[in-house]
């Protein structure tokens, strides 16, 4: 039953990809790719990767178009007609890859094998420790969040690099710190339509979803990644719905770039005063007298820095964007 | 567990599926966007909700039983307005109605919805 599962989607998936290819207007793309996210994300659930499955949600089936779809709006929905006559190269170029990636594949040990390298080096002393050393019930997270929490301290340096590229590009130099809240809103006269009721309705608990999300990933799926991304959510939905000086009334640009730093900070910190304590740089065991209890307060408090992080990097980001559109409109 | 209610809900998984393949065909056959919104938006909330109940008396315990209604809740609200909001930016886009013999002559409401 479950390989039946993995055909249709495996199959929907070269589908998507194949009408990618096809597909001329830049909407239709744009689509597609939150379809393929969408689908992935599904597939993902079935290979019981469900914390991977929620951030691709997240991020590649939401957020991710959603930007996408603000630049085609600031650049236009058609694509260039390329007419080029050396179209063979690239075939052959592309077609000689993806043969190379096959015949890689066919190394590889199947899916789930015991004897994969994968399975045999560091997985096995994660999944027979993280009760004792950590604590938690989510290996996951335990992995994420201590085991590896250099590494996930670089991914959200990565997110916050990200950030500041974006307002180093699309935000001019003398308007740092503002996002032009001086426009009218853009359908001010629309404030009892179906789509703002129901909205103003349901942004209380997307904001309170993304609270659990990131509080609970410890026990479930979850954590700051996809928690900063649902909050952030909350807030473009409010912005697409009241205008962008609405939500820049909401939180100011300042002060969304401030706690951007203040999300990594927090994580840098937190490795600092173990390493004050005398530990490793992020053995969080330090942080109270009972190592276990260290390793929650730490693992709350990255996360914590994670999710203001990424939450405030895409909102910045979402600002960028609208920022642009709006002064193209005038 | 019943045999009542596990028959129950295999008939409201099957009506659910069912409504969705049709919303799928209708989507696909349909003349204009207003017919096809109207096709999947309809058929999904009812689909989806048939579902999502008939998941509800499947599970054993009252976690995920509470974790569903509440997607459910979620879907009530959501899909209705996905619909509704599809619809109006494509009637704002300057879309009108179409009949199967292609011709956008049918009388619609006055602009000032």
């Amino acid at each position: 039953m479950e390989i039946f599962v993995d055909v249709v989607l495996l199959s929907m998936l070269v589908a998507t990809a194949v009408a990618l290819i096809l597909v001329r207007g830049l909407m239709a793309s744009i689509m597609l790719t939150s379809i393929y996210g969408l689908l992935s994300a599904s597939f993902f659930v079935t290979m019981d990767a469900v914390d991977v499955a929620f951030t691709e949600a997240a991020v590649g089936a939401g957020v991710a178009p959603l930007l996408l779809l603000m630049t085609v709006a600031l650049v236009g929905r058609r694509e260039e007609r390329t007419v080029s006559r050396h179209a063979l190269v690239p075939l052959l170029l592309v077609t000689m890859t993806g043969a190379l990636l096959i015949v890689g594949t066919l190394d590889m040990p199947p899916f789930g094998s015991a004897d994969a390298p994968a399975n045999q080096h560091v997985s096995p002393r994660y999944l027979q420790h993280t009760e004792a050393e950590i604590g938690i019930p989510n290996v996951v997270t335990a992995v994420l969040a201590s085991y590896r929490a250099y590494d996930t301290l670089g991914e959200a340096l990565v997110i916050f690099t990200a950030g500041v590229a974006v307002i180093l590009i699309l935000v001019p130099g003398d308007g740092r710190g503002t996002a032009q809240a001086t426009l009218p809103d853009p359908i001010s006269g629309d404030r009892q339509g179906i789509v703002h009721v129901v909205s103003k309705i349901l942004i209380p608990f997307v904001l309170l979803f993304a609270l659990y999300v990131q509080f609970h990933g410890d026990y479930g799926p979850g954590g700051g990644f996809q928690a900063g991304v649902i909050f952030a959510s909350a807030f473009i939905l409010y912005g697409l719905l009241c205008g962008l000086p609405a939500v820049v009334r909401v939180i100011p640009p300042t002060v969304v770039e401030v706690l951007a730093a203040l999300g990594v900070l927090l994580y840098a910190v937190t490795g600092v005063l173990s390493l004050l304590g005398g530990k490793n740089f992020l053995d969080y065991s330090v942080l109270a007298s009972d190592p276990v209890t260290g390793q929650h307060i730490g693992i709350i408090v990255i996360e914590l820095g994670v999710g203001i992080c990424v939450a405030s990097v895409i909102i910045r980001i979402y600002y960028a964007f609208a920022a642009h559109l709006d002064r193209q409109r005038v | 567990m019943s045999t009542a209610l596990h028959l129950i809900s295999d008939a409201f998984l099957l009506a659910g599926s069912f409504l969705l393949l049709t919303g799928a065909l209708g989507f696909l056959r349909f003349p204009d966007v207003f017919s096809r919104i109207h096709a999947c938006g309809v058929t999904e909330t009812l689909a989806t909700s048939l579902i999502l109940l008939a998941l509800i008396m499947k599970s054993e315990s009252a976690m995920p039983q509470v974790k569903l209604l509440m997607i459910l809740l979620f879907l009530m609200f959501s899909s209705p307005t996905a619909g509704h909001a599809l619809a109006k930016a494509a009637w704002n886009a300057g879309v009108r109605p179409r009949d199967n013999r292609n011709e956008r002559g049918i009388p619609v409401p006055p602009d000032n919805l």
